[in-house]
């Protein structure tokens, strides 16, 4: 196989070019891709909402038009019985943040789907049945975050959630976090998902 | 006559390229010791509950893994350094640093893992003991440590290819560590946005794994397949660019198919599934080229088990990132897989696929120059070991990532389509015997895996000692027929 006898299509030149075009072109359509996500998924945006959506009544429901499940946003619901300004909600939902982060919580639940697979999903945790009605969820979530081995519920796994020396404070943040994360528009993801209210 | 492991036979780059082989073998039994205490942990939820609980375990179990790979990695580009650019390595003496103070780094995180294991919501948890963010838990002293020791890496080998000679290889390789080092910087800041976070931390996981690491993985199997059967370098540096091309023109935007759900747009649906289902082609590429050239060369070879790896690597890559990848990568279909047994299924066979066999390949071309250039082909006395190890292997990885497989198909059907993916349909699929049993043979596998690295250990130390004969010298390719 000379080089006189190798087709265009065949050869190393051909393919060196095709190799940096693409990747330079894949690469830059990435950039612009990023640019578009990101104003798209600021705090505060359609599918991201701002961190006061704490304070409000959170649904997720199935949208007959888009045909999938779609965060619904409500009157006022605040959590811990205080409406918080913007500054205060979003102090609180970092703290839970943080403390999601901590405690390594990746390493046995999901969070948008993503992590570990040994706990259950955290993306809609806030709307599940399992933790009874909206009145009562911020303190059965509380409780159980400070002592979770004590309040345990294995549903027949024998599986329970380690003691991570969790504060109230943090115990606050974390709920925060996640009734923000379940108002986030995730495309549908849980499917199906029937909230505590049937939604 | 013993043959001893010598450091005599190796030149400079190939005396660093053993110090990381050690700690990659090392951090290798950690991915299998911590797996299988998280996998006994599904069978036996109170087993060390307390003291090692399963976020841990499974914490050292992928970060082990992750390390291990890039050790591996790490010591193949060494191990070639000096041979492809044609000189001494420039700047050996920093490498040397930057190996312990990377394998220091890494000890001092892993003892942080294992005793402290968690600290309070604050910063302070975050820079010194755990990130907590899914494969890049490093805190960030250590991430600002292991790109410094990038830095010395690229320093390494691109200054020596600029003073030596350069090669459609070490092109690649220069600027694909380029966009290693740069990437790992995506994953370095702290956002609350849990959305925003997700689409970062996915430029690192995502474009490492199936970008970058793939590119850097096509550049040491071109080397190997030039040295283990004599390929000419204008053929595998053809098949190089074709990966690259392929490789990056499907990965690079395949990365949307992590973006279906965590709150980004819905046009990722249709970038995520129409690029990430092009993924396997590349994969494809690669196993028709190493195949080609193994049968050209009609299996000639200076090296067995090392090319007998290299095979097993062309197919566990095409099989585990590419097959498994697809059966859930469309936005259709991952509604219902994702965040099930599917994925760890895929990330089983992947992983060890694509990257664990090559490393192991690259352990056999070492001990064999180790032992001052043994031969390793047939008649090798002890031959049954590497055989053997690389049969255990295979057949426990591929045993779990079957169990695993079902244990995502019952979640899929059960937890999501069924029960609506709430919590107690989470845990009603946990409970099913289908999943149960999943589980039990998914750590029946992971026995059989670690027999196999039991082997792999006993066979890497001994294998060749006894030998007299040194290496067959290749041939020069056979030239092709145009008919």
């Amino acid at each position: 196989m000379n080089t006189a006898s190798t087709p265009w299509w065949a050869s190393t030149g051909f393919w060196k070019k095709t190799a940096i075009w693409v990747t330079a072109a894949s690469f830059l359509l990435l950039i612009g891709l990023t640019f578009d996500t990101m104003a798209k998924m600021v705090a505060g945006s359609a599918r991201v909402p701002d961190y006061t959506v704490i304070n409000r009544h959170i649904d997720y429901r199935y949208d007959d038009q888009k045909r999938r499940f779609m965060p619904v946003i409500g009157g006022e619901a605040p959590l811990f019985g205080k409406v918080l300004s913007t500054e205060e909600a979003e102090r609180l939902v970092t703290l839970g943040k943080k403390t999601i982060q901590a405690k390594n919580c990746m390493n046995c639940h999901t969070l948008l789907g993503n992590g570990a697979y040994y706990a259950p999903d955290l993306t809609k945790a806030w709307l599940d049945p399992a933790w009874g009605p909206e009145s009562a969820r911020p303190l059965l979530m509380k409780l159980f975050l400070m002592d979770p081995e004590g309040n345990a519920r294995t549903y027949g796994t024998g599986r329970k959630m380690p003691d991570l020396g969790i504060t109230e404070k943090e115990a606050e943040g974390i709920i925060a976090f996640l009734k923000w994360m379940s108002a986030i528009d995730t495309n549908g993801f849980p499917y199906n998902f029937r909230t505590a209210e049937g939604g | 006559m013993v043959r001893t492991l010598d450091g005599a036979h190796l030149n400079g780059g190939q005396k660093l390229a053993v110090k990381y082989f050690n700690v990659a073998v090392i951090l290798f039994f950690a991915q299998l010791a911590f797996g299988l205490l998280a996998a006994a942990q599904y069978l036996h939820p109170d087993f060390l509950r307390g003291v090692l609980d399963f976020n841990v375990n499974r914490m050292v179990h992928i970060n082990a893994m992750i390390v291990w790979m890039l050790y591996g990695f790490i010591g193949s580009v060494y191990w070639f350094l000096e041979e492809e650019s044609g000189r001494t390595i420039v700047g050996l003496r920093l490498g040397h640093l930057a190996f312990w103070l990377l394998t220091l780094a890494v000890t001092v995180v892993v003892a942080v893992y294992l005793l402290v294991q968690t600290g309070p919501g604050d910063d302070f948890t975050r820079w010194f003991v755990n990130e907590g963010r899914e494969y890049i838990e490093a805190p960030r002293w250590a991430d600002i440590g292991i790109v410094v020791v990038m830095g010395v890496f690229f320093y390494n080998v691109a200054a020596t290819f600029t003073k030596g000679r350069w090669s459609g290889i070490a092109g690649v390789l220069t600027l694909d560590l380029v966009a290693l080092a740069g990437l790992y910087l995506a994953g370095m800041f702290y956002v609350t946005n849990i959305s925003v976070d997700q689409y970062w931390w996915w430029w690192v996981v995502h474009l490492w794994v199936e970008a970058t690491w793939e590119v850097l993985v096509g550049c040491i199997m071109a080397w190997a397949l030039m040295h283990l059967l004599g390929v000419r370098r204008r053929i595998v540096e053809t098949w190089l660019y074709i990966e690259v091309a392929l490789m990056f023109g499907s990965g690079i935007l395949g990365l949307g198919h992590h973006y279906f759900w965590i709150g980004a747009p819905e046009y990722w649906l249709a970038i995520g599934g129409f690029f990430s289902a092009l993924e396997p082609i590349p994969l494809v590429a690669m196993v028709v080229h190493s195949i080609y050239d193994a049968g050209v060369h009609r299996l000639k070879n200076r090296n067995h088990p090392a090319l007998a790896w290299v095979i097993a690597h062309a197919f566990g890559n095409f099989l585990g990132a590419g097959v498994w990848g697809f059966m859930h990568t469309l936005p259709q279909i991952n509604l219902f897989t994702h965040g099930t047994q599917w994925t760890p299924s895929h990330g089983h066979l992947a992983f060890f696929g694509a990257y664990a066999t090559i490393n192991i390949a690259f352990f056999y071309l070492a001990v064999q120059q180790w032992r001052g250039n043994v031969w390793m082909g047939a008649g090798l006395a002890g031959g049954w070991r590497w055989k053997w190890a690389l049969g255990l292997l295979s057949v426990g990885v591929l045993g779990m990532t079957v169990a695993l497989l079902i244990a995502g198909y019952e979640q899929s059907f059960i937890e999501r389509a069924q029960g609506g993916s709430t919590w107690s349909a989470y845990f009603a699929a946990q409970t099913h015997p289908w999943f149960v049993e999943s589980m039990a043979w998914r750590m029946a596998f992971g026995w059989v895996t670690l027999a196999g690295f039991v082997l792999l250990v006993w066979d890497l130390l001994t294998i060749g000692r006894h030998e007299t004969r040194t290496a067959e010298t290749l041939e020069e390719e056979p030239a092709l027929v145009h008919g």
